[in-house]
């Protein structure tokens, strides 16, 4: 049945005559970067996703518009562009479970919220076992996951061949599966679509995103930050969170903010795109190595940082062995298999493994800091509360346990073992 | 593959060593503050630039002082810990 009138190549003729019109106004989803106003009542320092989704929660739902985002370099193209977007909550903490528990209900709704497709595919997360150690940690992990209503059970391996039937079981070898912990609320998403739809929700609504725009230093007086100076002039300020990704640490101590951050890579890499087989997302903290197959068909393979600190994007050859033996292992008929490309991300990592929000030793400034290998996750939840906290000045509930003070109090929220692939 | 020089065992594969952070200060156990506790628990070196650490060769289980950078991840200078104390005392 034709859909449309007359021939069918009716419908690209059409659309290549008004591409070409002379009064044809291409539709920019993101204006191009303003110069800077005197004063904005919030400014947000990173345009990653979490600094837009904290836009989008203000200028939405707390009618707060006069708002900046100041980004270093291009628009989502730190960390959120360098993550492997995985989507969980199977933690071990009651803190954190809570708090991831909302982050993934927010990225089932995300694609009506954003009116943006962020090709959210809550496909599931397999975690592997090779050691009774291991089979431990998950019953741990899967009974505080029930606690807290997620979707999470402990596997045996004839579940997790089921699960996962191209999976090299590797039975009386070094890597032996011995069972899995099973997480159906797990998924992933678009990162791209993710940071684009916040910013255009919130570009529509007023917020102001400037690009190539790198904060210099804060003018403070008494225990209030009252101008940032940045590259592109100064600006006086209500409010000011911090969502900087790799910079957290620099950028906080610019502000007088001592963090407890150091600062690791972390590698990934995409093969050639294959024929969909892998349907669940897949890793193994054992091999270091984690595993899934993107919607172009190629397989994204990360793993755990790198084993010492560098404030930098370089990639090892080490580390690229490494993931490629973790793959081979699970899935050894992608040995022939050819890598497309490869990356690094700084990840700011804390004592605890747990992200530093909240408030910080300045009145105005507010910390969304820490987040090491798992922000891409957090970025709804992070982005709402955070939005909550300077709308009330007070820090949202929720936010609490992960305040800069439990360093101090000795009140750590320990997720070392909550990783797909440890570090 | 990325060599380290080893005062001890000479150049071999980074693949042998094991880093254990940046040197910092030790809190005398009897006298420190809480707070000065947790500042030497959590609260370590991160600059860009060069920084002092605690390495080990594993497979001898000998630990020594490395200076890298860690913008460009250049092992500037290896040597035994005696010599820290060297430095420190000098500055």
């Amino acid at each position: 049945m034709m859909l449309n009138e007359g021939s069918p190549h009716a419908m690209p003729l059409t659309l290549l005559k008004y591409g070409l019109k002379r009064d044809y106004v291409p539709h920019r989803e993101i204006p191009a970067t303003p110069d800077l106003r005197r004063r904005y009542d919030v400014v947000i320092i990173g345009g990653g996703g979490h600094g837009l989704a904290a836009a989008h929660y203000l200028s939405k739902y707390h009618g707060i518009r006069n708002v900046a985002v100041l980004e270093k370099g291009y628009l989502a193209g730190g960390n959120t562009a360098r993550n492997t977007t995985t989507i969980r909550s199977n933690y071990i903490t009651n803190q954190s479970i809570r708090f991831y528990k909302e982050a993934v209900s927010l990225y089932e709704d995300m694609s009506h919220e954003l009116n943006f497709n962020v090709m959210f595919s809550q496909r599931g997360q397999l975690t592997l076992a090779h050691s009774e150690a291991t089979l431990r940690s998950f019953h741990l992990r899967a009974e505080m996951g029930k606690h807290h209503g997620t979707r999470i059970s402990v596997v045996d391996p004839r579940q997790v061949k089921e699960i996962c039937p191209h999976l090299n079981m590797d039975e009386g070898g070094q890597h032996e599966i011995l069972g899995g912990l099973w997480h159906e609320d797990g998924g992933t998403a678009r990162h791209d679509a993710v940071a684009w739809g916040y910013a255009a929700q919130a570009a529509r609504r007023g917020v102001e995103i400037h690009q190539r725009t790198e904060v210099l230093g804060f003018d403070i007086s008494g225990d209030k930050v009252s101008a940032i100076r940045t590259s592109r002039g100064t600006v006086s300020v209500g409010h000011v969170i911090q969502a900087a990704g790799g910079a957290n640490q620099h950028v906080a101590k610019l502000a007088g903010i001592d963090m407890p951050i150091r600062c690791f890579p972390l590698q990934a890499m995409v093969t050639q795109p294959l024929k969909p087989f892998l349907h669940t997302l897949v890793s193994s903290a054992n091999l270091h190595t984690y595993l899934m197959q993107s919607s172009r068909g190629e397989i994204v393979i990360g793993g755990g940082s790198d084993p010492y600190q560098l404030i930098s994007t370089r990639s090892t050859l080490d580390i690229k062995e490494q993931l490629a033996h973790g793959a081979v292992q699970l899935f050894p008929f992608l040995h022939n298999v050819k890598l497309l490309r490869q990356w690094a991300g700084i990840t700011d990592m804390t004592p605890d493994y747990t992200p530093i929000m909240g408030a910080s030793p300045l009145r105005n400034y507010w910390l969304d800091c820490g987040w090491g290998t798992w922000g891409f996750k957090a970025t709804p939840v992070a982005g709402k509360y955070l939005a909550d906290t300077v709308a009330n000045e007070r820090v949202a509930d929720i936010l609490l346990p992960f305040s800069l003070g439990r360093f101090e109090t000795m009140a750590l929220i320990n997720e070392m073992g909550a990783t797909a692939a440890s570090h | 593959m990325k060599i380290m020089n080893c005062p001890l065992n000479g150049p071999r594969n980074i693949s042998e060593f094991t880093c254990f952070g940046p040197v910092h200060d030790a809190v005398d156990a009897q006298s420190a503050s809480d707070a000065a506790w947790c500042h030497y628990l959590f609260y370590q070196e991160n600059k860009a630039g060069i920084i002092r650490e605690w390495w080990r060769h594993t497979p001898s289980n000998y630990y020594f002082i490395a200076e890298r950078h860690t913008v460009t991840d250049e092992i500037i200078a290896t040597y035994s810990a005696s010599e820290l104390s060297r430095i420190e005392n000098k500055s």
